[in-house]
């Protein structure tokens, strides 16, 4: 006779995360099982291994691993889930290269909720599958009351090249192109609309996204003439520009009427005293195209709904300085600059 | 100094020192006190300066200081050459 | 935006450039000086002195109320912060200024105090109304735009009897800066800087009116024309000072007429002066003491003031040495002449307060000014 026992349902609606959840026990087994492989849930998790296998399709791959503290957790057009997917996804797609698979891996704070982290592990779980890449293997931890933002999450992400393509952040050369995918400053005015102290109604959504399909057209079209490309999270398009000047030995010239930002997001860093320049972007892309296949480049990115506004914002020049200068919509010039830490809202 | 920006007033609760406005700065709203524009309707523009209004905004003189540009910029367009 | 973006139009920003030379006497030399940051850095994002001739010269004053706070204020609001029991607000802007040694409310924060950035001082309160067993004080600082929005918070927390609600008061008047400056030696004996005229501030202006600017257009016999911050509203008043002085004139004259009214805020003034009242003296960084420029808070309101609270005393502290803030904010030299400029001063250590603010002289040349010396040795 088998003894039957009761195994209690985690009660998602009211429920808190305790240290029991991150010790390895039957308490940890179920929360991953109701909450993670719930929402996550592909052959490789159902296996229920610490590790899975995949086949490797040959060639080069590339590897890149994110952490994700964004605080809100929550805010209009994603969270911090979607956020981790999307932004491992692009990290991988930056290369040029096909993302495969991600591994998640959570540090969760004691006395967080249930339903908030079911909410997130959902989230994951749309923007994987959305994306076609899965989330493969986990970890998960707990950490004492305020030892943690709530939660955060590390994700990884591996990916395949495409043959003879070796993008890098030291190959832009004077006259290359330098194109942007779309609006700058949507992610970041979005995050502060939520965040405590600097409330206000909005629009505005984040534009959080995977890149890779856009990037897969890129590459398509004109792969041969991509020399780097990077998506400007935190600190903006002015801190990728350049990270991008110093790492090439280049300058940038770049036009502000060309840099396109929308309405809303312009007034709202009017009203908090930020330049858009400044402000992270988490569904975009900056890429540095050799002249000869910044056309092209520029024709698929249009025809795919993820690059519908992308436009060439300027080239790079020959500069010993590696300054990003831009003129200015009164045809005066200005350097952007690099700055050293965040940006902060400002009265004066 | 003192970065201000002008919104229109889009709706009031409460008076007096606790008088707030729902206030639309281009498409992004919001809330700004009014008790140093007692005189603020809906649909009036103010400024905006740290989450207060300290002054209104004059459309009349606005469209009037604006008109003054534009003829001199007419002007100046019509003394250059024809490039 | 609506009564902002019509202001900068590129095109009506050539064509009043080429106005301004038109009328700009060819061998004459105008040279103004405009107070407010907020229109430094217009000026310097805009890049609005290339649309000007070459006889028409922009001089950066010091009204940016961050850069003229003393370290000594500084360190007195990061030992309040220190306190366990207290928790300062502040507005970004004051998060990397630094005070002695090297210190400032960001490192502050990160060692451990409680300090919270706010948009407005209805986020302090209301920090104070959730959280009563917190010592919430608010770091007030700012010329005259500012400070009516720290006099409502007090007449909330008065009416809303709020007993951990305090501030810590630096707000400093412009109009005594402006006059300080006038009588300087530097400018009214030895003709080191030459002064034409003034912008008058924007938002200043708003609040406090046309009228105090009168006495120094009759006692120095310099034209003030008040200016909005938006590029077309400076180069505008530019047009008008040059004017006025081709015509001989020295007037207070007022290009914002959309915002400012000859007696500004009637009802900001009167809650103002029934809450704050002048201090004999305080100091400005780069200026030393200035009689009768800055405010505290009335015998009234003293629950409410942070220095009677907590019993902090000013400790004197003195900047870098080498520093030349002082003489730039005061438009005697250029950043370019500080021998710490680009080198130990940068935007990533600021030694003082020109680097750390936005619209510092130092700032604002780090970030445009450079890119104009550059343009010039490549050409």
């Amino acid at each position: 006779m088998t003894v039957k026992t009761y195994k209690r349902k985690l009660d998602i609606k009211n429920g808190r995360v305790d240290l029991s959840h991150g010790s390895g026990g039957r308490a940890m087994t179920q929360l991953i099982a109701d909450i993670f492989h719930e929402a996550l849930d592909n052959e490789w998790l159902r296996r229920g291994n610490d590790q899975s296998a995949f086949d490797v399709v040959g060639g080069r791959m590339v590897m890149t691993t994110d952490g994700y503290v964004v605080s809100p957790l929550f805010f209009p057009g994603g969270d911090i889930g979607s956020l981790a997917v999307h932004g491992t996804i692009n990290d991988v797609a930056m290369a040029g290269a096909r993302p495969l698979f991600l591994s998640a891996s959570f540090i969760i704070e004691e006395g967080f909720a249930f339903a908030d982290l079911k909410r997130i592990a959902d989230s994951m779980g749309e923007a994987a599958r959305a994306a076609g890449v899965p989330i493969i293997t986990g970890d998960t931890k707990v950490v004492e009351r305020g030892k943690a933002d709530g939660v955060f999450i590390t994700t990884t992400g591996v990916g395949v090249l495409p043959d003879g393509l070796d993008l890098s952040a030291d190959k832009a050369r004077a006259d290359d192109q330098v194109i942007l995918s779309g609006t700058i400053g949507d992610h970041g005015v979005a995050v502060m609309s939520k965040r405590q102290n600097l409330t206000f109604e909005t629009a505005i959504v984040s534009d959080s996204a995977a890149l890779h399909g856009l990037v897969a057209a890129m590459v398509e079209a004109g792969g041969y003439g991509l020399r780097v490309m990077r998506d400007p999270t935190r600190g903006g398009l002015a801190a990728t520009l350049n990270e991008l000047a110093h790492q090439s030995g280049v300058g940038f010239r770049i036009a502000e009427e060309l840099v396109p930002v929308r309405p809303e997001v312009a007034a709202a860093c009017d009203l908090l005293g930020l330049d858009p320049l400044y402000v992270a972007n988490e569904g975009k892309l900056v890429a540095v195209v050799a002249p000869e296949a910044a056309e092209k480049v520029l024709a698929a990115m249009r025809a795919h709904p993820l690059g519908r506004d992308a436009v060439i914002i300027g080239e790079a020049i020959a500069d010993e300085n590696n300054f990003v200068q831009m003129t200015t919509s009164f045809g005066g010039g200005r350097i952007v600059d690099w700055l050293s830490g965040e940006q902060l809202p400002r009265i004066c | 100094m003192c970065l201000a920006i002008p919104g229109r007033v889009i709706s009031t609760t409460g008076d007096s020192i606790m008088r707030i406005g729902r206030v639309d700065f281009g498409g992004i709203v919001k809330e700004i006190n009014l008790a140093y524009v007692p005189e603020a309707r809906i649909g009036d523009y103010v400024l905006a300066h740290v989450g207060f209004a300290i002054s209104m905004i004059d459309e009349t003189e606005a469209a009037r200081v604006y008109e003054d540009l534009r003829e001199i910029a007419k002007i100046e367009s019509e003394l250059e050459p024809a490039s | 935006m609506k009564h902002a973006d019509e202001y900068r139009d590129g095109k009506l920003a050539h064509a009043l450039g080429a106005r301004i030379a038109h009328e700009a006497h060819p061998t004459a030399l105008y040279h103004f000086m405009e107070f407010c940051g907020g229109h430094t850095h217009a000026i310097s994002r805009y890049g609005i002195q290339d649309l000007l001739p070459a006889n028409v010269r922009m001089i950066h004053g010091p009204g940016c109320p961050v850069c003229v706070l003393p370290i000594a204020r500084i360190d007195m609001a990061i030992r309040l912060a220190q306190r366990p029991e207290v928790t300062l607000c502040t507005y970004g802007d004051l998060m990397r200024v630094p005070g002695s040694n090297g210190n400032s409310l960001l490192k502050a924060k990160a060692a451990g105090a409680d300090i919270r950035m706010v948009y407005s001082t209805t986020d302090a309160l209301g920090i104070a109304e959730a959280e009563p067993d917190r010592e919430v004080v608010f770091f007030a600082i700012g010329f005259e735009t500012t400070t009516p929005p720290t006099a409502l918070a007090i007449r909330v927390a008065a009416e809303k009897t709020l007993k951990n609600f305090t501030i810590f008061c630096n707000h400093v008047l412009t109009p005594s800066a402006i006059q300080n400056i006038l009588e300087s030696p530097d400018v009214r004996e030895l003709g080191r800087v030459r002064i034409d005229g003034f912008i008058g501030p924007a938002h200043v202006s708003a609040v406090i009116g046309s009228q105090p600017y009168n006495f120094f257009a009759e006692e120095f016999e310099k034209p003030v024309v008040i200016a909005g911050f938006e590029p077309l509203d400076v180069m505008q008043a530019i047009l008008m000072l040059v004017r006025q002085i081709n015509e001989g004139r020295h007037e207070v004259e007022n290009q914002y007429t959309r915002a400012v009214k000859p007696e500004g805020n009637e009802r900001a003034k009167a809650e103002v002066a029934e809450i704050f009242e002048l201090r004999k003296s305080f100091e400005w960084r780069g200026l030393g003491q200035v009689p009768y420029s800055g405010l505290r808070l009335k015998d009234a309101y003293a629950a409410f003031d942070a220095e009677r609270r907590f019993d902090i005393r000013e400790v004197e502290a003195h900047d870098n040495p080498a520093c030349e803030c002082g003489a730039i904010l005061r438009g005697v030299k250029q950043p370019a002449d500080c021998k710490l400029f680009g080198t130990v001063c940068t935007p990533d250590t600021p030694m003082g307060s020109c680097m750390v603010s936005a619209e510092g002289a130092c700032a604002a040349h780090w970030t445009y000014g450079r890119f104009r010396d550059h343009a010039r040795a490549a050409s």
